[in-house]
C-alpha cells in the first residue's frame, strides 16, 4: 500500500531466471491459504508454494524454482499472460519478497500490472521473439532501465518496453501517487458538489 | 458532459467521462472519482494500515459498504454461540476487519447483520449497486456489478487506499469491447454456460485492457442474476470489467430494494438511466459476435477458464501445446476422451458467480426427488443471507438435504477455499465459481467450472453431466 520508494532500482542489471509457462495466475503466484495474513511483509516464502512445496511442508526435489538465487536472479522471465486472475497485492508482495525485481512477459493482466508498478516491482513487456531467445539462454544477463524503458537482453539487442510516462515519472522521482491524487482536493469536492454526491 | 453529448458515445464512455474529476493528459492518468467502495476481509486490512501511518481518515465511509466472507466459515456456530475458524488468523483477519470499519464509521454487513454475504451479491441486493455508478473493491469479480450499467472493477490494496482516503483513483482509459450475442438459449443452457462459452472463444487475455460491454437479444433476454454471471466472468478474459445497459429488467430488480432511490428520485433516477446505453453511432475498440444457438452446456478441461468444452464434447487434441498438454497432465484428462466418463468427488455449488436464487432453484430444480451419488461430496452455499432466507421460504434447502446435499452459511467458501472449505489433493470438483487454477480449490485439487444445472446433474450421476437429459426427462 505504500508507494515504496524504489529510486535505489531504476537501472536493474540482473541475471535473468525462466518460467516458460503461460497464463501464470495470482494462485500460482502465492495460494490463497496465505492470503489471510493482514500484513503485507514475508510473503516470499509462500511464493510459487504448491511449485516448490509438497503437501506436507518439505520442499520438491524438482521444482522450477529450484535453482533460483534471490542474490542473483531479480528478473524473472515468463510466459504470456502474466499474473492472470485475481487482484491480490500480495502477488506482487510475495514476488519482490521472493527477490524478483521485474517480470518480462509477452502480456500481463491488468491488475497485476497496476499492483506491480504501485510496489516497483517492473512489468517488462517483450516481444515473444525476445521471450523465446531468453527461454533459450537462461541465466542471460539484461539491463532494465526504467527511465528510458529500455530493455537489453545480453548481445541480442536493446529494445524499447511500454510503461505509462506518469509511473515512470513516479518510480524514477519517488512521487507517492496518494499524495498527488490528494493534490486535486478542490477538483474532488467540486466534483462531490456538482453531483451532489 | 456538454461536450460529450454532442457526439454518439458508448455505455462505457457515458459512466467514465460522468466520473472524470481530472482528465487524463499525455503525461498523467485520469482521475476517476468512484461512487461505491466495496469492502471485504481480504484485500482491505494492509489499506487501513497505511492510512493510520499517515494520519488519514476515511474520506467517505457513507460511500463505503463492507462485509466479510472470504474467510469465514460456513458452518453455523457451535451450541455456545461460537464460529470455528479455519485458523486464528482467518478470525483475526475478520476482527480487523471489524475494527477497522467501526474506528472509520463504515457500515459492515458483519455476523450480527440479516444482509451479510458475499460483497458481490448484497451490493445488488441492497440495490446499493445501481446504473451509472463507478464502483471498486480490491477484489477481481467486481466486474458483477456491470450487469446493472455501473462501471466496476476489481483493484489492489494500494488502491483501495487511495479510494479510503481520497474516493478517487488514477486510471488510464481502456479500451471497449463490444461483445454481441444473438439469438434464444436452448434449454438447460444458462448465462454461465455463454460465458464460458465466450472465455473459450476469445481466450484468458482476450480482454485485457479492455471493457467489455455485452448486448444483443440473448443478453436482454436474461434476467439480473444471469447478467450478474455473465459479467461476474469477464475479469477471466482479461477484461477491467463487463458492462450491460440497463433496461426494465434492472429497474423492475432495483424498485423498492433499501438503498435504491425513492418516490420521485426514483422516477428522475429511471428517466436518467435510461439514458445509459450505448448510442447507435458508437464504436467498440474491437467487436465480437456471439451466435447463442450453437451454445450447449460448456465445462473447463484444464486449468484455467479458457479451456472449454461442451459437456458432452471431446477432449481436444493438445496438439504440441504445452499449456494444454500440462493441464491435462494435471486434471489427469485425456485428449479425444468425453469428461461423461470422469468420477466426480465434490460438487460445489455457490460463490460470485453462481450463489443467487434463481442458481439454486436450477440446482433444486434436478435434485428434488433424487439422490447426490454414493460418496459424492456436495456443498450448497447461498451467496447470502437473504438468499438463504428466500430459499429456505421455498423449501430449498430440503431439496438440497434430502438429496444427500450440505446446505451451508453464505459465504465464498470453495470458491476460493480461505475458509478451510476445500477439496482434497487429486480430488475433482464440478464447480459453479469462476476459476478452475490450480489447487485453486485446495492444494492438488482439479476443478471443472459448469453452471448449477450441470453441477446438479453431474451430482446425481457421479459423473461429470449433460443437465439437458434430466430436463427432457422432467418435461415428459
Amino acid at each position: 500500500m505504500t508507494e515504496r520508494k524504489t529510486s535505489p532500482d531504476l537501472i536493474i542489471r540482473s541475471y535473468t531466471y525462466n518460467l516458460p509457462v503461460e497464463n501464470i495466475d495470482t494462485d500460482q503466484i502465492i495460494p490463497a491459504q496465505f492470503l489471510t495474513t493482514t500484513e503485507r511483509e514475508g510473503l516470499g516464502k509462500f511464493c510459487f508454494y504448491a511449485w516448490r512445496f509438497n503437501e506436507d511442508g518439505t520442499k520438491k526435489d524438482i521444482n522450477p524454482l529450484l535453482d533460483h538465487q534471490p542474490d542473483r536472479h531479480r528478473v524473472l522471465v515468463a510466459g504470456s499472460n502474466f499474473g492472470c486472475g485475481s487482484s491480490r497485492e500480495h502477488a506482487p508482495w510475495a514476488l519482490l519478497d521472493f527477490g524478483f525485481r521485474a517480470i518480462i512477459s509477452s502480456r500481463f493482466a491488468d491488475i497485476f500490472r497496476n499492483n506491480s508498478l504501485k510496489n516497483g516491482l517492473i512489468p517488462v513487456t517483450a516481444e515473444e521473439h525476445i521471450i523465446r531467445y531468453l527461454h533459450k539462454h537462461p541465466d542471460s544477463i539484461v539491463n532494465i532501465d526504467i527511465g528510458r524503458r529500455e530493455l537489453t537482453v545480453g548481445d541480442y539487442g536493446t529494445f524499447d518496453f511500454p510503461l505509462d510516462p506518469f509511473s515512470v515519472f513516479c518510480l524514477t522521482r519517488g512521487i507517492d501517487q496518494l499524495d498527488f491524487i490528494l493534490q486535486n482536493e478542490q477538483e474532488i469536492s467540486a466534483h462531490e458538489q456538482r453531483y451532489s454526491k | 458532459m456538454t461536450q460529450q453529448s454532442r457526439t454518439d458515445s458508448t455505455l462505457f464512455e457515458k459512466v467514465w467521462q460522468r466520473h472524470l474529476v481530472r482528465e487524463e493528459s499525455a503525461e498523467t492518468p485520469a482521475i476517476l472519482y468512484i461512487d461505491l467502495h466495496l469492502l471485504h476481509e481480504v484485500t482491505t486490512p494492509q489499506a487501513f494500515a497505511e492510512l493510520k501511518k499517515r494520519g488519514l481518515r476515511v474520506r467517505r465511509p457513507d460511500r463505503c459498504l463492507a462485509t466479510i466472507d472470504h474467510s469465514t466459515p460456513t458452518s453455523p456456530p457451535d451450541a455456545d454461540g461460537r464460529r470455528h475458524y479455519v485458523t486464528g488468523q482467518a478470525q483475526a483477519q475478520v476482527e480487523t476487519v471489524q475494527r477497522n470499519c467501526e474506528e472509520h464509521g463504515i457500515v459492515l454487513h458483519g455476523w450480527d447483520s440479516p444482509n451479510r454475504g458475499i460483497v458481490h451479491v448484497i451490493g445488488p441486493e441492497l440495490g446499493t449497486t445501481q446504473p451509472g455508478i463507478t464502483i471498486v473493491c480490491g477484489d477481481s469479480h467486481t466486474s458483477t456489478h456491470g450487469a446493472f450499467g455501473a462501471l466496476a472493477f476489481g483493484i489492489g490494496t494500494t488502491e483501495v487506499g487511495h479510494v479510503l482516503a481520497s474516493q478517487c483513483l488514477l486510471q488510464s482509459k481502456p479500451k471497449t469491447l463490444g461483445i454481441r450475442i444473438e439469438g434464444k438459449l436452448a434449454p438447460g443452457v444458462t448465462a454461465k454456460d455463454v460465458i464460458l462459452f465466450i472465455i473459450g472463444e476469445i481466450g484468458v487475455d482476450g480482454g485485457t485492457g479492455s471493457v467489455i460491454e455485452y448486448y444483443g437479444s440473448t443478453v436482454r433476454a436474461m434476467d439480473m442474476d444471469g447478467r450478474m454471471t455473465l459479467c461476474n466472468m469477464s475479469i477471466e478474459c482479461g477484461a477491467r470489467a463487463g458492462m450491460v445497459a440497463p433496461d426494465d429488467t434492472t429497474f423492475d430488480y432495483l424498485e423498492g430494494r433499501p438503498m435504491a432511490p425513492r418516490d420521485e428520485d426514483w422516477d428522475t433516477a429511471v428517466t436518467d438511466w435510461k439514458t445509459l446505453k450505448t448510442d447507435s453511432g458508437a464504436e467498440y475498440d474491437a467487436q465480437v459476435d456471439i451466435d447463442a444457438t450453437r451454445i450447449r452446456p460448456s465445462v473447463t478441461y484444464g486449468t484455467h477458464p479458457g479451456m472449454v468444452v461442451a459437456v458432452d464434447e471431446m477432449i481436444p487434441s493438445a496438439s504440441a501445446n504445452e499449456s494444454i498438454t500440462a493441464a491435462l497432465e494435471y486434471m489427469e484428462f485425456q485428449a479425444g476422451k468425453s469428461l461423461a466418463d470422469e468420477s466426480v468427488d465434490v460438487v460445489f455449488i455457490g460463490s460470485c458467480t453462481n450463489s443467487r436464487l434463481s442458481d439454486l432453484r436450477a440446482a433444486a430444480s434436478i435434485m428434488k426427488n433424487r439422490k447426490v451419488a454414493d460418496g459424492l461430496r456436495v456443498l450448497v452455499v447461498p451467496g447470502s443471507e437473504e438468499v438463504r432466507r428466500a430459499a429456505e421460504a421455498e423449501g430449498l434447502d430440503h431439496v438440497f438435504t434430502e438429496a444427500g446435499a450440505q446446505w451451508r452459511e453464505p459465504g465464498c467458501s470453495m470458491c476460493i477455499g480461505m475458509n478451510g472449505d476445500i477439496a482434497a489433493p487429486g480430488e475433482l470438483v464440478v464447480s459453479t465459481s469462476n476459476r478452475n487454477f490450480r489447487g485453486r480449490q485446495g492444494p492438488l485439487s482439479r476443478t471443472i467450472l459448469a453452471s448449477p444445472l450441470t453441477a446438479a446433474a453431474s451430482a446425481i450421476t457421479g459423473k461429470v453431466s449433460n443437465p439437458q437429459q434430466f430436463l427432457e426427462v422432467d418435461n415428459d
